[in-house]
C-alpha cells in the first residue's frame, strides 16, 4: 500500500517539522526576552521593490504582508482584502509577471521584484485591453473583486501563452490553448459573490481573442 | 433665444443599456470602499471580543492582559455605554452590542478593544481571559422545539378554505419532511465602520450599511443620543446581499461608542473568521408538510409548517418566516391550505436577511409537495405544475387573500420549455440514463412567483433630492444604497429620462442621512421602485416650476414648453438646457427638490392573515441540466436557460447581470454552500476554505438568460419595469431538482428522492444509496 507509506511519512515530517516549530518559537520568546534586557531585537526588515515602476524602500515589520504593505504603507487600496486566507482572490496582484495572493506572501520576501497592481495595469483614460473589456462587459457588480479578477485574468492568459499546465490541460506534451475550459479553471481562484462570471469570462475571452 | 436643431434622443435614459457607473472606477481600483478612505491623524482601531462558548454564564472576566498589551488604549464593554445596550431591530430589546452576564451564541460580542493599529486590536482581543459556567445549549431546529425553547417573535398561520374537508376529498394524501441550510452572504467586502466625532455629541460614520437611517438610529440609541446628531454615509458597498441590512448596526455603535470616548477617529473591521461567525446568515428551515391531491396530481389540500433557525435574538425572523409562508405556494393555487410559521430561538448567531428574505425557503417546501407528487403518480413534475398553476375561474386566491392579478407565468413557461427544447431534451435524458451505467443525468423546469413590496408597510417609501445647479449639471442624492445591483445608474438613468439631459451631465452622490431622512432599508428588491418613483417625483417638481416660468416669462401656454433631447422648446423655439437653467436661475426659480414616493395599494393585516402585501409579482422560470457521478455524488450543471420577467426593464443589460448573478448565488445555497456547528455550538464552516462558494468553474457550462422582453408591469411603477435583486435567486431550484431526478434515475424514478438542501455531493451519494435500498426493498 504505497500510499499508506507515503501518508506515514509525511506525518512524520509534519511532526518533525512541528517540533522545529516549537523549537523556533522558544528560541523567540528567549529572544523576545533578551531585548528586554537591552539587547536589539530583529523584528524589522528594509525591503526594496518597484511597485508599478516606482522603486520604493519600506521598512517593515517582518510579520507584514504584501497586501498590507501595499495597502497601509503604500496607500495603494485597489488592491482588496477579502479573506486575508488566500481564499478568495481579491488581493491577487503580478509579481515578476506571475500572479500571487498577496495576502499569502509577506512583503520581506519581495526584496528585488516587480509588482504590479491593478493601478499599475492602466489608469482611466488609458486603459489595460482587459479593464477595458470588463467595462465593456459589466464584467462586475459590486467591484470589490474586480482588482483581482482584471490581475489575475492578465496573469492568466500570459501563464497559457507561457504553457504552464492547469488542472484541466489534458496534453502536457503539447502547447496549452485558451480554452473555456482552461479559463473558467484558471480563474476559479477569484471569487465573485455576486455571480458575475458571465461577463468575467466574456471579457478575457474578448481579450484572449477567443470566442466564449 | 437660440434656434436648436432637435436631436433624436438622449444619452443613457431609461430602458438603455447603460453601464454600471462606477465601472471605469471598478477596474482601475479608484472606486472608494470605506477601508479605502484615507485615515485622519490618530485614527484608532477597534476589534471585538467575541464568546467562546455557546450558551454560559460569564463568571469573571480578565481583562489584565488585554490592556497591557502592546498599542492598547482601552477597552469598551457595556458599562461603556451611554444610552441602551441594544440594537434590536425589531424593537425586542434581544439584541445586546455587548453580552453582559450571559453569553447566548458561539462569537458573541462581549467587549471591543481599542488600539493604535488593527493588528494590535486584534491581537489583544485573543488575549482575554474569560470564566464561564456552561449551560444546555441547542444549535439545531428539532433539537429546540424538542428542547420547548421559545420563539423569538409571534409565528404567521395563513389559512384558506377547510382542510378537514380538502384531506377528507383528496384521494392521496402524502406527507413528509425537508431540510433546507441556510447561507453566508459572503459579502467581498467585510463589515465595517468608521467613525469621526464631531463638536458637541455629533458624530459622523461611514458604514457598510444597507440602512443608513437604521444605523443612524441605532447609534443615535446605544450613544443616547438623538438622530440630528449621527451621520451616515454610505457610498457603495463591496456586496451585502442582506448581510447588511440589520447586521452593520453593532459594527457601528461600536465604533461611534470608541469614537466619543477617545475623541478620535476610530475604524472597525472584523476579519473574516469573525465576520462569519459572528453575523447573522440566511435561516435554515425544516419543513413539514402533508399535500392532498387527486389522480390527474391537482392539489386539493396543503398544510405545512416551516420552523426556521432563528438564532439567539429576534432580528427580522418575524418577517422572514413570513415571507417564506407568502412564497410556499409559488405559482400554485393551493384549494384548501394551512401554513405555519415556527421562528425558534437556537444558541447561534441570529439569523437575518438574505437575498429573498425566507421566500426561498418558503418556495423550495412548496416546489417539494410538487416533486412529491409527481413522483407519487409517475409523471413529469412539468406535468403537475401547469396542471396546479394559479388561474381560471376562482383560482386565482393566495393563502393570505390576495388576489393574483398580473399572472403571466403560463406564457413565460410556455416559451422557454420551447425555446430550450425541453421535452426532447427530457426524453434524450431519460434514454442517456437507461444506457449509462454511473454517470446518470437530470432535466427539471422550475418557475417563480415572488411578491414585490416590503411586507412591513411603512418601509414602502422612499425619498430623493435632486438639485439642477445654474450651470446645468444636476446632483442626484436618493434614500437606497449602491451594492453592486446598479441602483445609482438605473435612477441617474429615470432622471436623465425626465428632464431629457444626457446621463453624464448627472451626478449621484453617496447615500447619506444628511441629505435623504427616514429611508428604508435598500432590500425587499424594492430600490428601483423606491428610490427611482422618489427621484422622478423631484425632477418633476422642478420641471414643473420650469414649464410655468417659461410659459409666463415666453408667453406662451404652458402645454407648449416641452422637455426635448437636451433641449427646452418653448412654442416653436428650442433653447439648450443648460442655456435655459442660466435664465431659470437668474429669474429666482427654485432649482431644487425633496422628492417623495409611497407605494400605493398594499395593506397587510398580519393578525388575521389578510390582505395585500404585494403591489405586484415578478415572474421567471429555468430549465436546468445536470450529471451526476453515482460512485461519488459529484455532480455538474451541463445546461441552463432562463426566461425572466423585470417587466419593462429600466437597464436590460444590468438585470440580466442580476439574473445570472442571482442564479449562481442561488445554486450556491442548493447544491454546495453547507453551514456547520460543531458539538460545542461553533460554527466551523468560517471562511472559503471550507465553505464552498460557486467559482467561474461552478457555472452552468451552458447559461442562456433572456429576460421576457413583452413583459409590461400592469401596475404604475416607474416607467413600467419590475424588481429584479431577489426573484431570479429562486430560479436555480431547477438545479436541485434536476439533480434530484438524477438520483431518482437509479430507482426508475418510482421513489421521490427528497433530497434537502444544500445537495452536496455527499447528500447526493446518500441519496442514491436511499434509492437503490428502496428499489431493492421493493
Amino acid at each position: 500500500m504505497p500510499t499508506l507509506i507515503q501518508m506515514e511519512l509525511s506525518r512524520r515530517e509534519l511532526l518533525a517539522s512541528s517540533a522545529t516549530t516549537v523549537a523556533v518559537a522558544g528560541v523567540a520568546k528567549e529572544v523576545r526576552a533578551a531585548g528586554a534586557r537591552g539587547k536589539e531585537l530583529q523584528n524589522t526588515t528594509e525591503v526594496t521593490f518597484k511597485v508599478n515602476g516606482d522603486p520604493q524602500r519600506l521598512t517593515l515589520d517582518n510579520r507584514t504582508t504584501l497586501l498590507d504593505a501595499l495597502r497601509e504603507h503604500l496607500h495603494l487600496t485597489g488592491t482588496k482584502k477579502g479573506c486575508d486566507h488566500g481564499q478568495c482572490g481579491a488581493c491577487t496582484v503580478i509579481v515578476d509577471g506571475r500572479r500571487i495572493n498577496s495576502c499569502l506572501s509577506l512583503a520581506v520576501m519581495h526584496d528585488g521584484n516587480k509588482i504590479t497592481t491593478i493601478e499599475g495595469l492602466g489608469q482611466p483614460g488609458n486603459l489595460h485591453p482587459m479593464q477595458a473589456a470588463f467595462i465593456k462587459h459589466d464584467g462586475f457588480q459590486c467591484g470589490y473583486c474586480t482588482p483581482g479578477q482584471i490581475c489575475s485574468s492578465v496573469a492568466v492568459l500570459e501563464e497559457i501563452t507561457a504553457n504552464i499546465p492547469s488542472h484541466v490541460t489534458e496534453n502536457l506534451m503539447q502547447q496549452a490553448t485558451v480554452t473555456a475550459e482552461e479559463i473558467r479553471e484558471r480563474m476559479s481562484g477569484n471569487i465573485c459573490r455576486c455571480g458575475a462570471y458571465s461577463n468575467i469570462l466574456d471579457a478575457i475571452h474578448e481579450v484572449a481573442g477567443v470566442p466564449a | 433665444m437660440n434656434v436648436m436643431q432637435p436631436i433624436e434622443r438622449i444619452r443613457g435614459g431609461v430602458h438603455e443599456n447603460e453601464r454600471h457607473e462606477s465601472g471605469h472606477k471598478h477596474v482601475t481600483g479608484t472606486a472608494e470602499y470605506i477601508d479605502d478612505i484615507p485615515e485622519p491623524a490618530g485614527t484608532l482601531h477597534a476589534y471585538l471580543g467575541l464568546s467562546q462558548r455557546a450558551h454560559a454564564q460569564i463568571l469573571s472576566i480578565d481583562f489584565e492582559p488585554v490592556l497591557s498589551a502592546p498599542g492598547v488604549l482601552g477597552i469598551l464593554t457595556a458599562d461603556d455605554i451611554t444610552g441602551e445596550n441594544d440594537v434590536s431591530p425589531a424593537h425586542k430589546h434581544d439584541d445586546p452590542v455587548f453580552a453582559t452576564d450571559k453569553v447566548e451564541f458561539h462569537g458573541q460580542p462581549i467587549f471591543a478593544v481599542i488600539a493604535e493599529t488593527r493588528d494590535e486590536a486584534r491581537r489583544a482581543a485573543a488575549r482575554v481571559r474569560i470564566d464561564y459556567q456552561d449551560l444546555p445549549h441547542v444549535t439545531d431546529v428539532l433539537e429546540a422545539a424538542a428542547a420547548n425553547y421559545p420563539l423569538v417573535i409571534d409565528p404567521l398561520k395563513l389559512e384558506r378554505g377547510d382542510i378537514a374537508a380538502g384531506f377528507a376529498k383528496a384521494k392521496n394524501i402524502l406527507e413528509g419532511e425537508m431540510r433546507i441550510g441556510g447561507q453566508d452572504h459572503f459579502y467581498l467586502e467585510g463589515h465595517i465602520s468608521f467613525a469621526i466625532p464631531g463638536e458637541d455629541d455629533e458624530i459622523l460614520l461611514y458604514s457598510s450599511t444597507q440602512h443608513p437611517s437604521e444605523t443612524q438610529h441605532m447609534v443615535g440609541q446605544v450613544l443616547g443620543v438623538a438622530s440630528n446628531a449621527v451621520t451616515i454615509n454610505v457610498r457603495r458597498m463591496g456586496g451585502a446581499f442582506g448581510g447588511k441590512e440589520t447586521q452593520a448596526n453593532l459594527f457601528a455603535a461600536v465604533a461611534a461608542l470608541a469614537a466619543r470616548k477617545y475623541r478620535r477617529a476610530v475604524k472597525i473591521r472584523p476579519d473574516r473568521d469573525d465576520d462569519m461567525t459572528a453575523t447573522g446568515k440566511r435561516h435554515d428551515f425544516h419543513v413539514g408538510y402533508k399535500v392532498g391531491f387527486d389522480d390527474d396530481g391537482r392539489i386539493e389540500a396543503v398544510d405545512a409548517t416551516f420552523s426556521a433557525r432563528c438564532g439567539f435574538s429576534a432580528d427580522l425572523s418575524g418577517p422572514v418566516t413570513d415571507r417564506a409562508l407568502f412564497h410556499a405556494d409559488n405559482c400554485y393555487f393551493y384549494p384548501h391550505v394551512r401554513l405555519r410559521s415556527r421562528p425558534l430561538k437556537t444558541n447561534t448567531v441570529s439569523n437575518t436577511a438574505f437575498r429573498g428574505f425566507g421566500g426561498p425557503q418558503g418556495m423550495v417546501g412548496g416546489e417539494r409537495m410538487i416533486e412529491e407528487v409527481a413522483y407519487a403518480l409517475g409523471k413529469d413534475p412539468l406535468e403537475i405544475r401547469k396542471l396546479n398553476f394559479y388561474g381560471g375561474g376562482g383560482r386565482n386566491l393566495t393563502p393570505y387573500h390576495q388576489t393574483v392579478e398580473d399572472n403571466i407565468i403560463g406564457r413565460i413557461i410556455d416559451e422557454l420549455e420551447t425555446s430550450c427544447d425541453y421535452a426532447a431534451r427530457r426524453e434524450a435524458v431519460l434514454a442517456f440514463n437507461r444506457k449509462s451505467q454511473i454517470i446518470k443525468r437530470g432535466i427539471a423546469l422550475t418557475p417563480v412567483k415572488f411578491g414585490i413590496s416590503f411586507t412591513k408597510t411603512e418601509y414602502n417609501q422612499a425619498g430623493a433630492l435632486v438639485h439642477v445647479y445654474a450651470d446645468g449639471s444636476i446632483h442626484l442624492n436618493h434614500g437606497g444604497t449602491e451594492m453592486g445591483q446598479g441602483l445609482y445608474t438605473k435612477v441617474a438613468q429615470v432622471v436623465a429620462d425626465e428632464f431629457q439631459v444626457d446621463l453624464d451631465r448627472i451626478k449621484v452622490t453617496a447615500t447619506t442621512t444628511g441629505k435623504v431622512p427616514n429611508t428604508s432599508a435598500t432590500a425587499a428588491s424594492s430600490g428601483s421602485d423606491l428610490n427611482g418613483m422618489a427621484a422622478a417625483n423631484a425632477a418633476q417638481q422642478i420641471k414643473a416650476r420650469l414649464v410655468t416660468f417659461a410659459a409666463e416669462r415666453w408667453g406662451v401656454s404652458e402645454k407648449d414648453v416641452a422637455f426635448e433631447p437636451n433641449t427646452i422648446r418653448i412654442g416653436a423655439e428650442r433653447m439648450a438646457f443648460s442655456d435655459f437653467i442660466k435664465i431659470a436661475y437668474g429669474s429666482r426659480i427654485q432649482l431644487s427638490a425633496a422628492g417623495y414616493y409611497k407605494t400605493p395599494k398594499i395593506h397587510w393585516n398580519r393578525s388575521e392573515g389578510r390582505g395585500r402585501p404585494f403591489f405586484y409579482y415578478a415572474y421567471g422560470a429555468s430549465c436546468s441540466e445536470v450529471s451526476i457521478d453515482t460512485l461519488t455524488g459529484e455532480y455538474q450543471v451541463d445546461r441552463t436557460d432562463v426566461l425572466h420577467d423585470v417587466g419593462k426593464s429600466l437597464n436590460p443589460a444590468l438585470d440580466i447581470g442580476q439574473v445570472e448573478g442571482a442564479f449562481v448565488q442561488g445554486m450556491g445555497w442548493l447544491t454546495t454552500e453547507e453551514l456547520w456547528w460543531d458539538a460545542k455550538g461553533r460554527l466551523r464552516t468560517h471562511a472559503p476554505s471550507t465553505y464552498k462558494i460557486p467559482l467561474a468553474s461552478d457555472r452552468p457550462r451552458i447559461f442562456n438568460v433572456k429576460l421576457a422582453e413583452w413583459s409590461v408591469n400592469r401596475e404604475e411603477t416607474i416607467r413600467r419595469s419590475k424588481a429584479v435583486g431577489e426573484p431570479p435567486f429562486m430560479l436555480p431550484i431547477s438545479v436541485l431538482e434536476a439533480i434530484s431526478m438524477a438520483a431518482a434515475s437509479v430507482a426508475e424514478y418510482r421513489i421521490a428522492p427528497r433530497l434537502d438542501a444544500p445537495a452536496t455531493p455527499e447528500r447526493v451519494l446518500l441519496a442514491i444509496e436511499r434509492m437503490r435500498r428502496a428499489a431493492r426493498n421493493g
